[in-house]
């Protein structure tokens, strides 16, 4: 154990502990910007100083580790006098816009200015100004805004293992950016967004969509239906201030149809069917020598992933659409034959935890039924947007239910927002089909957690079933290489761009790096979700009433040929860089 | 470019050196060569592009062939090499970091190259002239032009 | 491969042959024609000197002479230079044209070339090179072999007490003994930051690690400094065996130099100097049966004088950015690739050979009582002899600029010298007495630096050489921390508006608010150090500053924008050239009548200045 003084307070911790995490632990909290737990732990931002005495010069916090007998100081007046100057140096090189800006009441800098008291920059100057990048359908990059924290470059490298963006050019004229300056669309960017989670400020963001929404529900021949996917409900409430890992499905309901839109469904309906036309599938490829280990493909990141680093890993991969994506499809066929809509008068949102479908939707083959399956995709962000913008009181709404038809979702269903969830929805279906029982215990707890990559094994009737499930990229990337080396023995894959899964994904509420260190995000959000699966009364997909229904009336046999039409997709081999 | 990249181990640590040949063979870093080294040293091509602009050596643009480096060290500004980098950019009509149309001359306002007892210094490829003055950058410029290579 | 009696052998017998090198009373019928091969006295053909002089002594079949390229010599400001031996008769300002003259009046009938002489300073006449004023006070330990050996010949090096010394560490003493003496002897760093050497040995062997490095830190960025491309150009070898003496005392078998690709003289010849070393097995394994193991590899810079810093340094070996690391951990505890790693600058290894074999008493005997041994110095700027010097420490400005440097050309007047580079300070005429010592230096508010000295005249504008500096800084910028990438930024654009006549009342408190600041909160010393150039001219010539800002006025006369052109009504023939060239019609004036320049329209390009043939008009 190591024994300190902050402050003039005694504090004892263990040996290895940085100045930053001793301090918080005795309530003395200091200010950070660039710092990002285990994944930007460099030191450039130089707010953290704080003085150390017999030392020359200031300790960096958040990364010098505590030694014995040290003296700290982190708000002598030569301390606070040097944070002032480095926040005023940041501020006179960012675009100060925070009024028309989208992290306005979020923004880690913003916080600092607000809390060091600046009220005018002492050292204005040049500014380091870049044209922003919107070309792509997912993100926007704008580098005025940058404050070269990086700590977007760590997640992007150390993280997510893609290294899309760098640290180019040298001293002022340093600039976060890509291969040759091209846009993220063109070059292997995933659309993950994982950046866009990590950035303190409003350099990066999703491409909004919410403009195009608001039209379409001011537009009185559209049809405007709404499906949400089961992370959003379980971090919707953040953005109001609510709990981590609060479960506000009924209130996100009634503040969709005060929005205005037509109909509000629940995409978890449309992991159900995710499910059956995967299990399906997997049963088809173990029985007939398909091509194994079967892979997941409902994240469109992992996706686009794939395609730019292990196309020949195609072949692998379920063709199933992801969940929305299918769903959109149903909508525009069996929905609109049943009540007897146009189709082309339908708009469908998604309001996904995803930035990448926003790319999704765009691709090709999701135009199933002649019309695009999915009209816009929306993330939880832009939804707490509209609902703020609509002045609706978010937290004091009463409770409401998803519509029907297609509003019924199994517990199953619901998980699919966490890592581990797709996998051990897809077991419950394909367990049941392969050994024809029926059975009660539905948790597999080996499976279930925050690990990078979990192995497990499931014995079906003595049939042995090896999975993996895998999340964040780096991991998917163990997991390639694997298969490509042939060292792969399962036989059932998960994979989520998002480290933890769709919880955590580009379009969830953005904390800040206090709270990312802190709590446990993660773990919060996803107990939510196995909670609404605990409580649901069916919790098999299969065995989900109005899919059935489906099924029986409209679609057939699951792989069978209708299905495949509206429910399957294709893949193609992507190239990483447009030279 | 292969017979480059056949000198080095893969190891990340030779990007440098490697660039630095690339860099001498072809006057640049063409696309094409970063492309190469990218999947000779599994190195990603964003952090390639961090490295190049890193380095004031290297550039993604051909320079000229012949290239004035007119150095801008203490020694040599003190004794007025800020006039012959004027004179050369009057006499070509390009401003620093840049390539005449032609592609014959390239120019480059250098940090100190070390030979500060000859200031002012400048360079044309790897020749140095010491003691230069605005009158013998006007010889060396115009002894090139008329040579009808 | 040579074994180590080989090696004792050749030593002793290539000692005699080489003797008239150092011996005016050499036993010999040779005469030996040393031309410098420098890069400084390279760009001035010396290399065509060297061609010149062999191939006119084949074709008149000249025998017993042989013409051998050196390192500098250190007087560049008389380049190129040619010293024969042993006689030590030393020519300045050689042209190719000169040679054949020197070969028939020199070398065959034995009469000296009266006209290539060097004259000093007060027009003496010199005939060797001891006797020149510029060397008198001169000690050159560093630089000891260089214009005396060839520098790419390994021979030559071991002839004069060339891997004596790595003998004597392998097999007479214990690593800890090594350090010992380099402890005792005072030896502090020379790259700048003047670091007990002995005390960063001792560092690196007591950390664990399975591997252990070496680094040079040839990375000579600082403008105005060639000492260390110097003594690689010149003597290659004594940086290879000092490597090789620390390797053995921190426990390291791999040594890496990082030199500047501007360099390629030096690349070439220590890339060289690794070759002949493995070639005669003092470079491999097991060297000379003693059980250690040691290699070295050339790796090139690319062009940022960041990577001059340790840290970052590293990480440019590492093939990224060059981007300095926090310290702690510091390199010698987490290195090259994560290892304990030693880094030391290239004119601090070149004392090691020395220490070893005379001894730390001996070299603790020279100096001061902080600062043992010498320095070398790049001297430049407006002094009459520029070049390369190495004096004892505690020797003091006025001795530099004056006795050795031949004081201010052109009758001007001493204002400041510059030591440090864009991270030093400025000396004024009041401290031109203090000793040169690493605390002499900082107390006065500047620092010893690598060894770049810049002497300026009064015509040099004390606020513009900050502006010119910082613009150096911003350029070099790593941009990894706050302060530094955007703060020097901020104080440039502060420095150009005082130079263009924009400063407002305030800006040298807030400048002074910025430097301290910055310097607080910088991660490395380049940035730590940005602001020294600002924080000292102000200390010194604050007034200066105040003349800009309040009275828009540059004495020195070196801000253009300050300028203001006037036509001197006494000398001005009123015959309108000057009216007639300027570009923005800015003067007026009747024929015959004295001519006027308008304020207002002056652009201050000073054509008319070039024009008028009475000089009637001054800035």
């Amino acid at each position: 154990m190591v024994h300190l003084t902050i402050n003039g307070k005694p504090v004892e911790v263990e040996e290895g502990t940085t100045i930053l995490q001793a301090a918080r632990k005795i309530n003395i909290d200091i200010p950070t910007l660039c710092f990002l737990k285990d994944i930007n732990e460099i030191g450039d931002c130089r707010i953290c100083v704080v003085e150390v005495e017999g030392k020359r010069g200031f300790a960096t916090a958040c990364i010098q580790k505590v030694e014995e007998g040290m003296v700290v100081k982190t708000n002598s007046p030569a301390v606070i006098e040097a944070r002032r100057v480095v926040l005023d140096l940041i501020i006179s090189n960012h675009d100060r816009e925070c009024l028309t800006c989208t992290r306005n009441g979020n923004c880690e800098l913003q916080k600092l200015a607000e809390e060091f008291n600046i009220t005018q920059i002492e050292y204005a100057g040049s500014r380091n100004r870049h044209e922003i990048d919107d070309l792509s359908p997912a993100i926007v990059r704008d580098f005025n805004k940058c404050i070269l924290c990086r700590r977007c470059v760590s997640t992007c490298n150390k993280i997510q293992g893609v290294g899309a963006i760098d640290c180019t050019e040298r001293g002022f004229d340093s600039c976060i950016s890509t291969y040759g300056n091209k846009s993220l669309n063109d070059v292997n960017c995933t659309f993950c967004g994982q950046c866009i989670e990590a950035c303190p400020v409003g350099a990066l963001k999703e491409k909004d969509s919410t403009n195009e929404v608001w039209r379409k529900l001011r537009d009185e021949d559209t049809v405007v239906i709404v499906q949400t996917a089961p992370a959003v409900r379980v971090a919707l409430g953040e953005e109001f201030g609510m709990e981590i890992g609060t479960n506000v499905k009924g209130k996100m309901v009634t503040a969709l149809k005060r929005l205005g839109f037509d109909k509000v469904f629940d995409t978890n309906t449309g992991a159900d069917f995710t499910i059956v036309e995967e299990g399906n599938e997997f049963l088809e490829r173990l029985k007939n020598g398909g091509k194994l280990p079967m892979i997941t493909s409902c994240s469109p990141g992992w996706v686009r992933y794939m395609e730019m680093n292990y196309p020949e890993v195609i072949p692998n991969l379920s063709t199933c659409k992801s969940p929305h994506q299918m769903f959109g499809a149903l909508i525009k066929t069996y929905y609109a034959e049943k009540e007897n809509i146009d189709p082309s008068k339908i708009f469908v949102v998604s309001v996904m935890p995803c930035i990448a479908k926003k790319f999704e939707r765009t691709r090709d083959g999701m135009k199933s039924a002649g019309y695009d399956d999915v009209d816009a995709v929306i993330t939880t962000r832009e939804l707490a947007r509209m609902i703020k913008q609509a002045h609706i009181d978010f937290v004091n709404l009463e409770d409401s239910e998803f519509d029907a038809p297609m509003g019924e979702a199994t517990g199953a269903g619901a998980i699919f927002g966490t890592t581990g969830g797709v996998m051990e929805a897809a077991l419950r279906t394909v367990q049941e089909k392969l050994t024809g029982n029926h059975f009660e215990k539905l948790e597999y707890e080996q499976i279930r957690g925050m690990e990078g990559i979990k192995r497990a094994k499931v014995d079906m009737n003595g049939t042995e079933v090896k999975v993996v499930v895998a999340s964040g990229l780096k991991n998917a990337q163990t997991i390639m290489e694997e298969i490509k080396s042939g060292k792969a023995d399962y036989q059932f894959v998960e994979i989520m761009a998002c480290p933890g899964g769709c919880i955590m994904g580009g379009g969830q509420p953005i904390r800040t790096s206090k709270e990312r260190a802190n709590i446990d995000i993660k773990g919060k959000r996803a107990s939510a979700l196995y909670s609404i699966d605990e409580k649901s009364t069916i919790r098999k997909s299969h065995e989900n009433p109005v899919l059935q229904k489906i099924y029986k009336e409209y679609l057939g046999e699951p792989g069978g040929h209708r299905a495949h039409e509206l429910l399957h997709t294709s893949y193609v081999k992507r190239d990483k860089y447009k030279f | 470019m292969q017979e480059i990249l056949g000198k080095y181990s893969k190891e990340k640590s030779n990007l440098i050196q490697i660039l630095n040949e690339v860099q001498e063979y072809y006057g640049y870093i063409p696309e094409n060569a970063q492309v190469e080294i990218s999947e000779y040293l599994s190195i990603t091509m964003a952090q390639i592009y961090g490295v190049i602009t890193f380095y004031s050596r290297f550039t993604l643009k051909p320079r000229g062939k012949y290239h004035i480096a007119v150095c801008l060290g203490t020694a040599c500004y003190v004794k007025g090499s800020e006039k012959i980098l004027d004179r050369a950019k009057e006499k070509l009509g390009i401003d620093v970091g840049e390539t005449t149309k032609d592609g014959k001359f390239s120019l480059e306002a250098t940090r100190c190259i070390g030979a500060c007892g000859l200031a002012p210094v400048f360079t044309v490829n790897e020749e140095v002239y010491g003691k230069a003055t605005v009158k013998t950058l006007d010889e060396a410029i115009d002894k090139i032009m008329e040579n009808p290579e | 491969m040579k074994t180590l009696e080989e090696i004792n052998k050749i030593r002793e017998e290539k000692r005699k042959e080489l003797d008239l090198r150092i011996n005016t009373s050499a036993d010999t019928r040779e005469k030996h024609i040393l031309v410098c091969h420098g890069t400084g006295c390279t760009s001035s053909k010396s290399t065509q000197i060297i061609e010149n002089f062999r191939k006119i002594i084949e074709e008149k079949n000249i025998e017993n002479v042989r013409v051998i390229q050196t390192g500098c010599f250190g007087l560049c400001a008389k380049g190129p230079i040619v010293i024969i031996r042993p006689e030590d008769v030393f020519y300045a300002m050689v042209t190719p044209n000169d040679c054949e003259e020197i070969i028939e009046k020199h070398i065959q009938n034995g009469e000296i070339v009266q006209r290539l002489l060097c004259k000093d300073i007060d027009n003496k006449t010199v005939q060797k090179l001891d006797e020149l004023n510029f060397y008198k006070k001169q000690k050159r330990i560093a630089l000891k072999n260089c214009g005396v050996i060839d520098p790419e010949n390994i021979e030559e090096y071991i002839a004069f007490d060339g891997y004596k010394a790595l003998e004597k560490v392998l097999f007479h003493m214990t690593p800890d003994e090594v350090i010992e003496e380099i402890s005792a002897s005072g030896l502090r760093g020379r790259g700048g930051a003047g670091f007990p050497t002995g005390r960063k040995w001792l560092f690196t062997k007591m950390a664990e690690g399975d591997q252990k490095y070496v680094v040079c830190n040839a990375d000579e960025g600082d403008p105005g400094a060639f000492m260390d491309r110097s003594i690689l150009e010149g003597d290659p070898h004594c940086v290879v065996e000092a490597m090789m003496i620390a390797g053995y005392s921190v426990g390291a078998n791999k040594g890496y130099i990082y030199v500047r690709a501007e360099y390629p003289i030096a690349v070439k010849r220590f890339q060289k100097a690794i070759d002949s070393a493995r070639e005669y097995g003092i470079l491999g394994k097991n060297i000379w049966n003693s059980g250690f193991d040691f290699d070295l590899e050339v790796r090139l810079g690319a062009g940022a004088f960041v990577c001059g810093e340790e840290t970052a340094l590293l990480e440019s070996i590492e093939g990224k950015r060059g981007q300095p690391r926090l310290k702690p951990p510091f390199p010698a505890n987490e290195g090259l690739f994560g290892k304990p790693t030693l880094i030391n600058n290239v004119e601090t290894y070149a004392n090691i050979t020395k220490i070893i074999l005379n001894g730390a008493k001996w070299y603790s005997s020279i100096g001061t009582e902080k600062s043992k041994g010498t320095k070398v110095f790049a001297l430049g700027g407006n002094v009459n002899n520029t070049g390369l010097v190495e004096v004892p420490m505690g020797t003091t400005l006025r001795e530099i600029v004056y006795d050795i440097g031949g004081g201010i050309p052109n009758g001007r007047d001493f204002k400041a010298a510059q030591t440090g580079g864009p991270s030093g300070g400025c000396i004024p005429k009041e401290h031109l007495d203090t000793p040169i010592d690493y605390e002499s230096l900082q107390a006065i508010g500047s620092m010893m630096g690598s060894g770049g000295l810049i002497v300026m005249d009064d015509t040099k504008c004390m606020v513009n050489l900050a502006k010119f500096y910082l613009g150096f800084t911003v350029d070099e910028s790593c941009g990894k921390c706050t302060p530094c990438r955007i703060g020097t930024k901020r104080m440039l654009e502060m420095l150009e508006k005082i130079t263009e006549g924009n400063g407002q009342k305030g800006d040298i408190e807030k400048l002074e608010n910025l430097a301290v600041n910055i310097k607080a909160a910088s991660v490395c010393g380049l940035g730590q150090s940005a602001p020294n150039p600002v924080l000292s001219t102000i200390k010194y010539f604050r007034e200066e500053y105040r003349e800009h800002i309040d009275f828009k006025e540059c004495k020195a006369g070196e801000c253009k924008a300050l300028m203001k052109l006037s036509i001197d009504p006494e000398l001005c023939r009123g015959c309108g050239l000057c009216k007639r060239n300027c570009p923005v019609d800015a003067i007026s004036g009747e024929v015959k009548q004295t001519h006027i320049i308008d304020q207002e329209k002056c652009i201050k390009c000073g054509t008319c200045i070039t024009k008028c043939p009475f000089h009637a008009i001054k800035g």
